[in-house]
């Protein structure tokens, strides 16, 4: 019954985002004095088809909660003797439920800004809702017609397929659908942009009125791409903690363009600049998030992240993108000229700084968009090739750390115009970290130029990024600045922390028989012996070791090969020892003759900065929207006031 | 992009300015791309047309029945990959993928020692029915038969 519910309230969503469509459109193209009569249908249709999708959701959530074997997608997906946390993530663990969460994640923001945002002219509210249903309605169509999640089997399962062991980890409750806001956050911009550009009122207020949208998909994607990065390193068991895979890139592209857009949407909203650009940014932020969505799902790559392998699916999605894509990019041809230039400003300013961080991230993203489609377009060749981070590291680095540079002193500057000589207290301190970090590389040299240049900018970054504070009374500083403050300081702990991971890395790979011990770096190693262990689904062959620091006190570590019989799959189990400055990672691999065990040991100085630095950007930006979003409360708040004094005035 | 200029200047300038970059970046990424990329090897193009000691590269092939060996030291393994035309030794240093076996397809991705041994840094198998390395999914219906039959 669940399924046919769920299944109902779909096609009742998809029927309210075409009203939602049509009758903003119809709104839109009404002649300035007159309304059309659709008009105010268009909120409540927003709304009900956001409570619509989030009906259907939950529903597919209980079919997986009680293993409900009759439908198709939960005897391919699920298995009973999975726990709960793990069905209940296996609903959005496969290809149909992961676009069901992706279009109800997408209709429950349109139901939010239907309710809450009044800011800006009803016409641009009514196009922007529109294009919010145009989008919908070809995710609604994908599902319905190639994707159903709620298709019933003819005779239902014995017992279900399971779920790739791969995915059975709590990561997966929560990777996904972190990912998924971000992507769909993006979809909100890209409404509010081609609303914006339809009814030609790119001005401050939209900046405004879109920026908390951006601002909370670029916190979930920068959470959602650190968490991944985590569980890559201690799942995969093989050290990294970024491989350039095409599926990372899908979801770093959309960050790229995300952080742009976020930058010069306060251009924007501060100074009425970059008006064109902000829009474009738009488009470009959401078309990587179509292309994320479809480098992912559509099969093209193989990975742990592609369900779909059916080719139908596949054309679906590229048509959706050609679709949107294609159809903003027109929109922007034809409207961009008539958006009236925005306000000058000279090179030394906050906006011209913030112009380089654009363009510098403008051309980081075309170099990871081109490096991750080059493979796909040299098949068409039938050449194979694959590009990795030989190609990905020194060329974005080449953008980044001129970026980084200017990073150092942009937030110093004030907007409009300003000189280097007004903040040349600043500019001496960090030139002169700048210095010291140079000669503390050149001496712990050799090491590689791109670590080097981290390790050189990382300190002098930290400083940078505290330097606003300076002369400030820090109570009374907006919420927003030091957002802005904690997210720089974000990126030079990560930096520091990439840096330090790939310049003093240390490695070894030994067989030993157990009792005997292993040396890496610091650490000492004895294996203790070998034994199987079972878990609900699972059984384990568990390494006992104990791992001493500099001699120092012994913790035992289990690291594990694991073999999963539903389906037959075997995993690599690390162990991790983390301490203030760095973590031991420990694999065990096969037996290798003798009584000798293979073991691979890591030890990484201060690699877990690179994810605290990840952290703090996101709590950066949690900050800065926590403080737009009061700050925009309170401005209703007094806007509420004094139109209701001037009526009493009135009266 | 003083004050001094006419509005339509600055926006002209900023238009450049991002299609320097952009076309810059994308230059400089596709020369990159011709001097980074990995090419995609079997064992009979390889011997035909060997790549230069320092080019990343990836060999794909079936692991020769009979042929897997293990150094003394327990961690490097040395292997023949086949494609039933030519053979190339590889060498292997670290944990093998778990579906990792005699007469299985594998990708390695490495670069080609002067000695003309693979020396491989990372190995792809088979993870399991759904998640196969592309190369290997494409190999031909006659190799497989033909793996099988060495290792029967």
């Amino acid at each position: 019954m669940a399924a046919e519910l769920g299944l109902a309230a779909m096609w009742l969503a998809a029927a309210l985002a075409a009203l939602q469509l049509v009758a903003g459109a119809m709104a839109m193209n009404a002649r300035a004095d007159g309304t059309s009569e659709l008009a105010p249908l268009v909120r409540p249709a927003a709304v009900l088809q956001g409570l619509l999708a989030a009906f259907a959701f939950l529903s597919l959530i209980y079919l997986f909660a009680v293993t409900d074997l009759s439908v198709k997608l939960v005897a391919l997906n699920s298995h009973s003797a999975k726990p709960l946390i793990f069905k209940v993530a296996g609903a959005w663990g496969n290809h149909e439920g992961s676009m069901l969460l992706w279009v109800t994640v997408m209709s429950t923001a349109g139901a939010l800004i239907a309710l809450v945002e009044r800011r800006l002219p009803e016409k641009t509210m009514q196009a922007t809702l529109a294009a919010q249903g145009f989008v919908a309605l070809g995710f609604y169509a994908f599902l319905l017609f190639s994707s159903n999640p709620f298709e019933r089997l003819p005779t239902p399962a014995l017992e279900g397929n399971g779920l790739n062991p791969l995915l059975q980890d709590i990561g997966l409750a929560f990777h996904p659908p972190t990912l998924y806001f971000g992507y769909v956050g993006l979809s909100v911009a890209f409404s509010f942009a081609v609303g914006a550009l339809l009814t030609r009122q790119v001005t401050p207020d939209f900046a405004r009125a879109m920026r908390p949208w951006i601002l909370g998909a670029w916190i979930f994607l920068t959470v959602g791409i650190t968490a991944g990065s985590y569980w890559a390193y201690y799942e995969l068991g093989w050290g990294g903690w970024w491989f350039w895979d095409p599926v990372e890139n899908a979801s770093l592209m959309p960050w790229l363009a995300a952080t742009a857009l976020l930058h010069s949407a306060s251009v924007l909203a501060a100074r009425d600049a970059l008006r064109t650009w902000t829009i474009m940014l738009g488009v470009v932020a959401f078309s990587m998030s179509m292309v994320g969505t479809f480098l992912v799902r559509s099969g093209i790559l193989t990975s742990v992240h592609a369900f779909a392998v059916d080719p139908e699916r596949g054309t679906f999605i590229l048509a959706l993108l050609a679709i949107y894509i294609g159809g903003a990019l027109a929109v922007f041809a034809f409207r961009a000229g008539t958006v009236a230039e925005g306000e000058r400003f000279s090179i030394t300013s906050r906006e011209g700084a913030l112009v380089v961080n654009n363009v510098m991230l403008s051309a980081i993203l075309a170099i990871v968009l081109v490096g991750t489609l080059y493979p796909l377009l040299t098949e068409a060749f039938d050449v194979r090739v694959s590009v990795g981070p030989p190609y990905f590291n020194p060329v974005s680095a080449i953008f980044f750390f001129p970026m980084v540079a200017v990073l150092l002193v942009g937030p110093l500057l004030r907007w409009r115009r300003d000189s280097l000589a007004r903040i040349r207290p600043s500019l001496v301190i960090v030139g002169l970290l700048l210095l010291v970090g140079i000669m503390v590389a050149l001496l712990l040299s050799p090491i590689g130029i791109l670590p080097g240049l981290g390790l050189v900018f990382a300190p002098a970054l930290a400083v940078a990024s505290v330097l606003p504070l300076r002369g400030r009374s820090l109570r009374r500083l907006p919420l927003a600045t030091w957002g802005m403050v904690v997210a720089h300081l974000g990126i030079a702990v990560a930096l520091f922390g990439m840096a330090s991971e790939s310049a003093f890395s240390e490695e070894r790979l030994v067989a030993v028989q157990v009792g005997q011990t292993a040396e890496v770096g610091p650490w000492k190693v004895r294996l203790d012996g070998i034994q199987p262990v079972a878990g609900p689904n699972w059984t384990a062959l568990q390494g006992r070791m104990f791992a001493s620091y500099q001699g120092g006190r012994e913790i035992e570590i289990d690291p594990q090969s694991r073999s999963f019989w539903v389906p037959p799959q075997q995993t690599t189990e690390s162990a991790l020892v983390t301490r203030w400055n760095g973590q031991l990672y420990a694999v065990v691999g096969n037996e290798a003759g003798d009584g000798k065990w293979q073991l691979r040991l890591w030890w990484k100085p201060f690699v877990t900065f690179i994810w605290y630095g990840g952290l703090l950007i996101a709590l950066g930006g949690l900050l800065a929207l926590v403080g737009r979003v009061i700050a925009d409360l309170k401005r209703r708040h007094a806007k509420g006031r004094v139109a209701q004094r001037r009526k009493e005035a009135k009266a | 992009m003083t004050s001094g200029l006419k509005p339509k200047h600055q926006r002209l300038v900023l238009v450049l300015l991002a299609l320097v970059a952009i076309i810059g970046a994308g230059t400089l990424a596709a020369w990159a791309l011709r001097n980074q990329a990995s090419y995609f090897y079997v064992p009979k193009e390889m011997m035909a047309n060997p790549p230069s000691p320092d080019r990343g590269v990836r060999l794909g092939g079936m692991v020769k029945a009979g042929s897997l060996k293990t150094d003394p030291d327990g961690v490097t393994i040395r292997f023949l990959v086949d494609d039933g035309e030519a053979e190339v030794p590889v060498k292997f240093s670290g944990i093998v993928p778990d579906l990792f076996v005699e007469g299985s397809g594998v990708v390695a991705e490495g670069h080609l020692g002067a000695d003309g041994t693979f020396v491989a840094d990372n190995l792809l198998a088979k993870h399991d029915e759904n998640y196969v390395p592309r190369e290997l999914q494409d190999m031909t219906e006659a190799q497989k038969r033909m793996a099988i039959e060495e290792t029967n």
